[in-house]
Formats: C-alpha cells, structure tokens, sequence
C-alpha cells in the first residue's frame, strides 16, 4: 500500500518509532532572539539579536516572552525572504501554563497555528511536526519556533526573583529567548550548503523516578538514552555516524549521566555528545550552576551555532534531540515524578 | 539501602522498575556536586551574626533613646523588617542571601524578604488578585505552622500545669 501520493515503495516508518523522509524539508532559514545574560555568554556573537532589556520595554514578563517569540518568528520570515503570508503553518509552544507565551507572541502575526508542549524539548517536536507536515505535502513553508524566560520560569516553577534563597550545584538556569527555523519543500538561498531534515525519531517518555526539580538533567537523561538508543537501532547507524549528537539541557550533571548510561547499552557517545544548556553560558563567570535550561536554550543554539557549522560544511550531519521534563508545579506538589522525554531530528547539510 | 556506591550497571540491569528508580535516584546523588557544606555554614554564620550583631546595636540604641528593653526590641524588629524590605526592594537582598544562605533566612530579615519577595513580583497580576492572594506564598506555611505549633505546646503547658 502505497504510503503517499508518489508511486513509491519506499517505507516512511523506520523501525518502532523513527521516520524517514522521502523529501526531506529544506531549513531555509532561522533566527535566534536572546536576552542580556546569553548575549554575554561564549555562543553571544552567534544570536541574530540580543535584547538588553529583560523586559523588552513590556509590562511583565510573560508579554516580553511573547515579544521574543514574535521577534524571532518575524527576524526568520524576514531572512527568508519572505512575508507571514507565505507560511503555511506555524508550530510553537513554551513553558508556561497555557501556552500564553506562544499563544499571544503569534496572534499578530496572522499564520495558522499548532501550539504544542513539550517542555524543553518543544524545538524538537516543534521541527518534527513541522518537517512531517511538510513531507507529507500539506504545506510548502512551516515556522517551527519556541521560547522561554528566566524570570518568567522562576515565576511559574520556583521563587519570586527576590527571594533570597541559594541554588544548589546541579540547578540551571532557564535561558532568555526564542528559537525560529523556516522548513519549506523547496530549497532556500541562504548562502553555504543546503540543510535538510532526513528523518526524526520521537520520544517515549521515560521516568527513572527524580523528583528533584532542581537536579533536571537527571531527570532526563534516561529519556534522551532511550531516544538515542531507540534512533540508532531504527536507522541501523553507530554514533560515529553523526558530527554531533546535541542534547538540548541536560547540564554537566545530566550529560555525565547520559554518557555512563549509554556506555551500558555499549553506545559511546563521549567523543560527539554535545548539550547546548554547557555550550550557552560560561559556568564559571556566569554563575549558572549545571547549565543552561528551558525551550529556548536548544533552540537558539540550534538556530544560531549548529546551523552555522552545518552551512559551513564544519559539520556533515547532526542528530538533534533537545530534552524535557513533563512535569508541573501541581505535580511536584502531588508527590510526583519528573518524567522526561526527548525528541530528536536528523540535520544534514548537502 | 546499603551506604555502598550504586554503579549505572546495576540500574541499567535492574527489572524492577520501583528499584530500579530507587538505584537510579542513589546513582544520581553520587553524580551530583554538592555545595560545601563548610562554606555554607561559614557564610551563615558570618552573615547571621552580623545581621544580629546589627539586631542589638538597635536594641541599645533605641534604650539609650529611653525605651525599656521590651519596648526597645519590639523597634529593634520594626527596623530590620523594614532594612530587608528595602534591600529586597532594591534587589540587593539576593545577593547577600545567595552568600549568607540561612544567615540571612533564619532571622526576621528571612521572613521580611519571603513576604516582600511575592509582593513585588506578583504586582503586575493586580492588587487583589495578584499581590492580595500570592503575597504569603513563601511565608505562609511559617505563619500557619508556627502558630498551629504555639498552639500545641501552649495546650501542652496548660496540661502540665494545671492538670497534672
């Protein structure tokens, strides 16, 4: 039975939970938007804006989240070459309760509109739905985008910003941002190589039982191991086979954890394992703990430094698979768990 | 569980998934830097002494000015409430309680600072709805407890003294 309108014989379903595309989206351009503190940090010259002001001249800091979505959205468009009318859909979400962030950044912007949550993995599964949409053929263009916001996580997760409290070691620190990354069927004229998403590999979610909100990147670390696993048995690949694998905030606590779990399921990953929540901030100077944190850490690293390499023929192929942790402030209160869940896409530059 | 290091092999291989977890969560805590404990206890005692010391400079200042000693530590505690608000107002009080930790936290200046913290925070959602309702988020398990436990052992005492 044929799986599309091509006659084609080809499968689309690679192993239990994988894809591969028989026409792989282009990434025809990106954008990333970033607050003071990632400006300042080691990928700060990468950013295609740095917004000083945390506030972004709005009232609260909910409204300056979706002021960075809508930046980056707009700044991706713009970089394209094209207008808000060309895209077909957009797919977006972020941390907070609702979606609000995602949901009023977009509204003006006048493109249909898919929000989804899937914590800090959102840049993956944000990119994977849109890829699907389009190698399915029921869009040409999709903006696939994410954000998040120092003060407001704190604000929905942890403590008012002036309360005196200390941060233990393994807490991070939730990037101030947002992440675009136009797909469309056909292939851009951005300079440097041509990018394409081949294939994706969608996580399950996977609990080890951490309940410690402030140790995350041991929270996810077995849901990234599981995806990594579960993708490098449904593509028959080694890791070598990829540049970089780039999680999205496991930390320097969560990436050791990931490197010894997968070491048991005899996948080494410690020459190519990249986390872009170590990458975005300088953890001596910057006092940031175990790392970088929150939707828009994958995101704008992605979006700015790994497409970069890609272009640039640095870097051939990537597997790109930001993490997150599903849980809420309800369910911690409630006794629970921190499950995890990572999702991950395959970059190749041509 | 026994005090002995957990290795990853040990969770990997491990079927049951209530104890898998249970190793996972020890794996975890092994992997996992811990803040100094020395330092941290250096930095409270430093900076809890020297916010008390201040406590009692008030306390005879306000005597000398002719208050008794019970009148005097009642401003005494006005004036340090108040130094915290402005200081978390202002955003430095942060900053000292990210190096004091319970030195500043176990003082009055803690409870000041977790009431003044929401206030300023929750402004922008209104005055009712917003400050109104989150305003004793931190502090409200200390109010509640504190006097429920007041309660308790004043029951206690009366129960010693007068019926026993």
């Amino acid at each position: 039975m044929p799986e599309n309108n091509q006659a084609s014989n080809k499968p689309k379903m690679m192993g239990s939970q994988s894809i591969v595309f028989h026409n792989p989206p282009y990434i025809i351009a990106a954008s990333s938007v970033t607050g003071k503190k990632e400006g300042e940090g080691p990928l700060g010259h990468f950013f295609d804006l740095v917004q000083e002001d945390p506030l972004i001249g709005k009232d609260t800091w909910e409204e300056a989240e979706s002021e960075f979505m809508k930046l980056a959205a707009q700044i991706a468009i713009q970089k394209a070459g094209l207008t808000n009318k060309d895209i077909r859909y957009m797919v977006a979400g972020d941390l907070l309760g609702q979606l609000i962030a995602s949901s009023f950044g977009v509204a003006e912007l006048g493109i249909p509109y898919f929000g989804l949550f899937g914590a800090c993995s959102t840049m993956g599964e944000a990119i994977s739905i849109a890829s699907i949409i389009i190698d399915g053929g029921f869009a040409d263009k999709v903006l696939a985008a994410t954000s998040s916001h120092f003060a407001g996580a704190e604000k929905q997760f942890r403590f008012p910003l002036d309360y005196g409290n200390q941060r233990p070691y393994s807490a991070s620190w939730t990037v101030t941002g947002s992440g675009a990354v136009i797909l469309s069927d056909q292939k851009g004229n951005n300079k440097g190589r041509a990018i394409r998403v081949k294939g994706v590999t969608t996580g399950k979610i996977v609990d080890y039982g951490i309940k410690d909100p402030m140790n995350m990147g041991a929270a996810m670390a077995p849901a990234a191991c599981d995806t990594i696993k579960s993708h490098l048995e449904d593509f028959n690949v080694k890791p070598d086979h990829y540049d970089r694998i780039i999680t999205g905030d496991l930390g320097y606590v969560g990436s050791a954890i990931l490197i010894d779990l997968l070491k048991e399921h005899n996948i080494d990953i410690s020459n190519n394992h990249m986390d872009c929540g170590k990458e975005i901030f300088d953890q001596e100077s910057q006092d940031t703990h175990a790392g970088g944190s929150g939707c828009a850490c994958s995101a704008v690293t992605f979006a700015s430094y790994v497409l970069k390499q890609l272009e640039e023929g640095a870097w051939k192929r990537v597997l790109f698979l930001p993490t997150g942790s599903l849980h809420s402030k309800v369910s911690y209160n409630e006794g629970n768990t921190m499950p995890g869940i990572a999702h991950a896409v395959v970059v190749e530059a041509e | 569980m026994s005090k002995r290091n957990v290795n990853v092999s040990q969770v990997i291989q491990e079927k049951d998934t209530k104890k898998r977890n249970q190793m996972y969560n020890k794996y975890v805590d092994q992997m996992t830097p811990k803040n100094s404990l020395p330092k941290n206890m250096v930095g409270a005692f430093l900076v809890g002494g020297i916010i008390c010391t201040i406590g009692q400079f008030f306390t005879n200042y306000y005597m000398t000015l002719g208050a008794d000693k019970e009148t005097a530590k009642a401003y005494n505690t006005i004036t340090l409430v108040f130094l915290s608000i402005l200081l978390t107002g202002i955003g430095i009080y942060q900053k000292l309680a990210k190096f004091g930790g319970a030195g500043t936290l176990v003082p009055i200046t803690g409870f000041a600072n977790s009431v003044a913290a929401p206030a300023v925070e929750y402004k922008k959602e209104g005055q009712v709805f917003g400050i109104g309702v989150n305003i004793f988020t931190i502090a409200g398990p200390v109010i509640l407890y504190g006097i429920f436990s007041s309660w308790v052992l004043g029951l206690i005492y009366y129960i010693f003294k007068y019926l026993i």
